[in-house]
């Protein structure tokens, strides 16, 4: 039987990737010098599991590297190795080799194979305490089988196998062993019963037998003693070539060979074995030489490319038992009130119609519930995004010389997973800046007096159908004054313009907005702000920033708990319902006639206190029907799309509600000003309006109309 | 047929084994940790343990000691899986009552040619 093993690769990846995550938390909180046992046990069994996963799943490249951390590991937990900064940081940069390493293979890229045979290096630099590397880097072990001395050649052996009494409770038994031995060739088994002790002696669990065996066949020693390797040590064991040259006498004490060599093995694994030692353990060990790591000449032939996108976005996603749970409980209470109701409708009259409507009340209930835990599966604790923090901010904080404690708050807040997947990167930006630009140098601190240690707080919690995050520091907050020349300079404001501290703080979203003085490599290249507010924007959320100067900032950002449920203002034009999302809506108001300014033929504004907003007319832009073409009549919902106000004209207001979200791509197709469908409580289909597409849209047509009436 | 209890903290490993096992025949029972596999192995009749040696909660070797003390698996045979090279913790597994061992890294087929050598 063959059996594809790249079927659990995913499996693999996932868990290796936990495993990471895991050695990776684990190796920021060890303390140095007096590290925690349990922590080490921790890294070392993720590392083992990476390895024996590796090896067997064919990734030998990861196999091979994982090896030699996994040594290093193994030492510490015996205690023969101290715990050091040195170490616990290359152990740091080779969970990110690794993590690099199985990104690559699982998008199926190269791997950068010099990066990582350089940290292979180090470690094993590491693993000699300091010497030189030698040329051998492939941590393959010396011992294996093509070492062996020259194979002994006879028609067959003669076999002693006397076991101890104890031999049955490992749970071996010799017939198992014969039967085994005679799928190599012919044997011939005597039993020797002379040590059978007189009956009232016997212990019917002991054994007392032995075995003479001849055996026939062209098997050589290695082949016989490895049919005996699990009760090497169980028993005596006598070998002695058949017809062969008399010299080769290889009668040997079994005791000796196999327990001590192997040790040092995996302690030096690129220093070369004597010959004879090595050959000695493979022939009493054959099982013992490890085919973990063949050499890795493939991946070194690989041309080494740029790092790999460390894209974990993954397909697949882990629920909890008690998630699944509930959920079976609530599908069985749904059956249980699917029978009431079939079984009421069998012999209805109209004096059951309280029962029935009780029963319908009961179905509802019960599907709300159902959708609603439904939608919880896809609930991940924010706990995901914040833990690559830790380590995040240690690394930074070192390149920076800055001391930094890191708080986390609220990791348990869930979120939906492809708002988490979405958000991570944004998050990564603010921390960055924050340590960047905002924690000052520990000698800054303490010249204003404040603690030597700085924090950086990440939080997290619901309000209201949001999730809030926030990230704040300790630090200088935001440089008003600098921002407010930077925008001058860029001609985002006048010089003359008098703005809020606020107003000033928001210009860092524009578009190209950088006061960093230098380019760090660790932010303020200018893609900043404008593209984590974009991001922030796409998930239909809002980011604002509160800065203190000298007390340091607080970002806060707010998200729908999930893409797929939508809190919507329904509205109606016509005949038709359309939704606008509440989270765009900035008020709705009664259209005043003396209010209205009309500039084009088709283009009004709407006076909204010092403000003009364009006044956009949904069924030109759709080109249906509605009741007021009278703006008078109608209503207006100011809403705001991609930092513009806009103003939509419609007939009515109804009521507000949670909707699902439908794709109308896939559904039907594009239609631009439309971000999708929901089906309401009645079963026609809503429309969800797309409100930065509809603002870009009516300045389009704007814009359209000036350049047509230029030309005639 | 057989039952096997395969024991092994890491889901890849465990998927990997049970479906080798199940589509060889065998009936499979799966255990996530020493713990686990201990009260699934009170409750099922077992004819083979294959556990992984390196588990939270407890791990390979002590799993083998206590299931050798219950008076059902005196003589069952029990294989750890093992990535150590080094032969102490063969010989500690040995000690506590250990048939015999797999190395890891195996293939499908090598572990069934295994399994055949106790479950003949």
């Amino acid at each position: 039987m063959s059996i594809d093993v790249s079927q659990f690769l995913d499996t693999f990846y996932e868990e290796s990737f936990e495993g990471l995550d895991i050695m990776e938390s684990e190796l920021l909180e060890l303390d140095v010098g007096a590290a925690d046992q349990d922590s080490i046990n921790t890294i070392f069994r993720a590392a083992h599991s990476i390895k024996g996963g590796s090896g067997t799943f064919g990734l030998n490249a990861v196999a091979s590297f994982t090896h030699v951390l996994e040594t290093l590991l193994d030492e510490m937990r015996d205690g023969k190795r101290n715990v050091t900064q040195p170490a616990v940081d290359l152990m740091l940069t080779s969970v990110d080799v690794l993590r690099e390493m199985l990104n690559a293979l699982k998008t199926g890229q190269d791997i950068d194979a010099e990066h990582a045979a350089e940290v292979q290096q180090q470690l094993e630099r590491l693993l000699k305490g300091g010497e030189e590397p030698d040329n051998d880097v492939s941590g393959v072990d010396h011992t294996s089988l093509s070492d062996h001395p020259e194979v002994m050649v006879g028609s067959g052996w003669h076999i002693r196998f006397k076991p101890l009494s104890h031999l049955f409770k490992t749970g071996n038994d010799p017939v198992r062993l014969f039967e085994e031995l005679s799928d190599l060739g012919t044997i011939q088994v005597k039993v020797n019963d002379s040590g059978l002790p007189s009956f009232a002696d016997i212990d019917p669990e002991d054994c007392f037998l032995s075995w003479e065996i001849e055996y026939i066949g062209d098997a050589d020693e290695a082949q016989i003693r490895d049919v005996f390797a699990w009760v090497d040590d169980d028993c005596e064991l006598e070998l002695t070539i058949i017809g062969g040259e008399q010299k080769a006498t290889t009668v040997e004490t079994v005791a000796v060979a196999p327990v001590a060599a192997p040790a040092s093995k995996t302690t030096a694994p690129a220093a070369p074995a004597p010959v004879a030692k090595a050959a000695a353990v493979a022939a009493a060990q054959p099982k013992e030489a490890p085919p973990i790591a063949p050499p890795k000449t493939e991946e070194k032939s690989a041309v080494a490319r740029k790092a790999a996108p460390p894209s974990t976005e993954s397909g697949s996603i882990r629920v909890g038992i008690d998630k699944v749970d509930a959920l079976i409980n609530m599908v069985g209470e749904l059956v249980i009130t699917q029978s009431m109701l079939n079984q009421l409708g069998e012999d209805f009259t109209m004096d059951k119609v309280q029962r029935l409507q009780e029963g319908l009340a009961e179905l509802e209930h019960h599907t709300r519930e159902l959708q609603e835990n439904v939608m919880r599966i896809r609930m991940l604790p924010i706990s995901f995004a914040f833990n690559r923090f830790p380590r995040l901010v240690h690394d930074l904080s070192q390149k920076m010389g800055k001391n930094v404690e890191l708080k986390l708050s609220g990791e348990n807040t869930e979120l939906d997973k492809t708002v988490m997947e979405k958000i991570g990167d944004p998050l990564v930006h603010l921390v960055r800046n924050a340590l960047d630009h905002g924690i000052e140098k520990p000698e800054v601190r303490a010249s204003l007096g404040k603690p030597a240690v700085a924090t950086l707080h990440l939080n997290a919690y619901h309000q209201g159908g949001n999730i809030v995050i926030e990230i704040s520091d300790d630090g200088a907050g935001l440089n008003t004054e600098k921002i407010k020349n930077k925008a001058i300079e860029k001609g985002l404001i006048n010089a003359g313009d008098e703005l809020s501290a606020e107003k000033v703080n928001e210009l860092i979203f524009y578009p190209g907005f950088s006061t960093a003085d230098q380019i760090s490599d660790v932010s303020g290249r200018g893609v900043g702000m404008d593209v984590v507010k974009k991001n922030i924007k796409d998930l239909s959320g809002a980011i604002e920033v509160l800065s203190i100067p000298g007390k340091g900032s607080r970002f806060t950002i707010r998200l729908p708990l999930t893409l797929a449920i939508l809190d919507g203002q329904l509205v109606r034009l016509g005949d038709q319902t359309y939704i606008v999302p509440l989270v765009s809506i900035i008020e709705s108001l009664q259209i005043r006639k003396e209010n209205v300014k009309s500039i084009a033929s088709d283009s009004e504004l709407y006076r909204l206190r010092d403000e003009y907003v364009p006044i956009l007319r949904l069924h030109k832009v759709f080109n249906t029907k509605c009741d007021n073409k009278e703006l008078i009549n109608g209503l207006l919902v100011v809403v705001e799309g991609d930092g513009q106000l806009a103003g939509i004209f419609v007939d009515d207001l109804l009521g507000q509600q949670q909707v699902v979200i439908k794709s109308l791509e896939s559904n039907f197709k594009r239609v631009d000003g439309l971000s999708g469908a929901t089906i309401l409580g009645d079963g026609t289909v809503a429309l969800i309006l797309d409100i930065p597409g509809l603002v870009k849209l009516s300045k389009e047509r704007i814009k359209k109309r000036a350049a047509a009436s230029a030309a005639a | 047929m057989p039952t096997i209890l395969a024991v092994d903290d890491s889901a890849s490993m465990r998927q990997m084994v049970v479906f080798t096992l199940k589509g060889a025949g065998y009936t499979v029972v799966d255990a996530v940790d020493g713990v686990d596999a201990l009260s699934k192995a009170k409750s099922n009749k077992v004819d083979l343990v294959i556990t992984d040696v390196n588990m939270p909660n407890m791990d390979g070797i002590s799993l083998i000691r206590e299931l050798r003390a219950l008076p059902n698996f005196r003589f069952t045979p029990m294989l750890m899986l093992t990535t150590e090279s080094g032969s102490d913790k063969k010989a500690e597994g040995k000690a506590a009552g250990a048939t015999g061992w797999i190395v890891k890294p195996f293939n499908p087929d090598q572990l069934l040619a295994t399994i055949k050598k106790v479950l003949r």
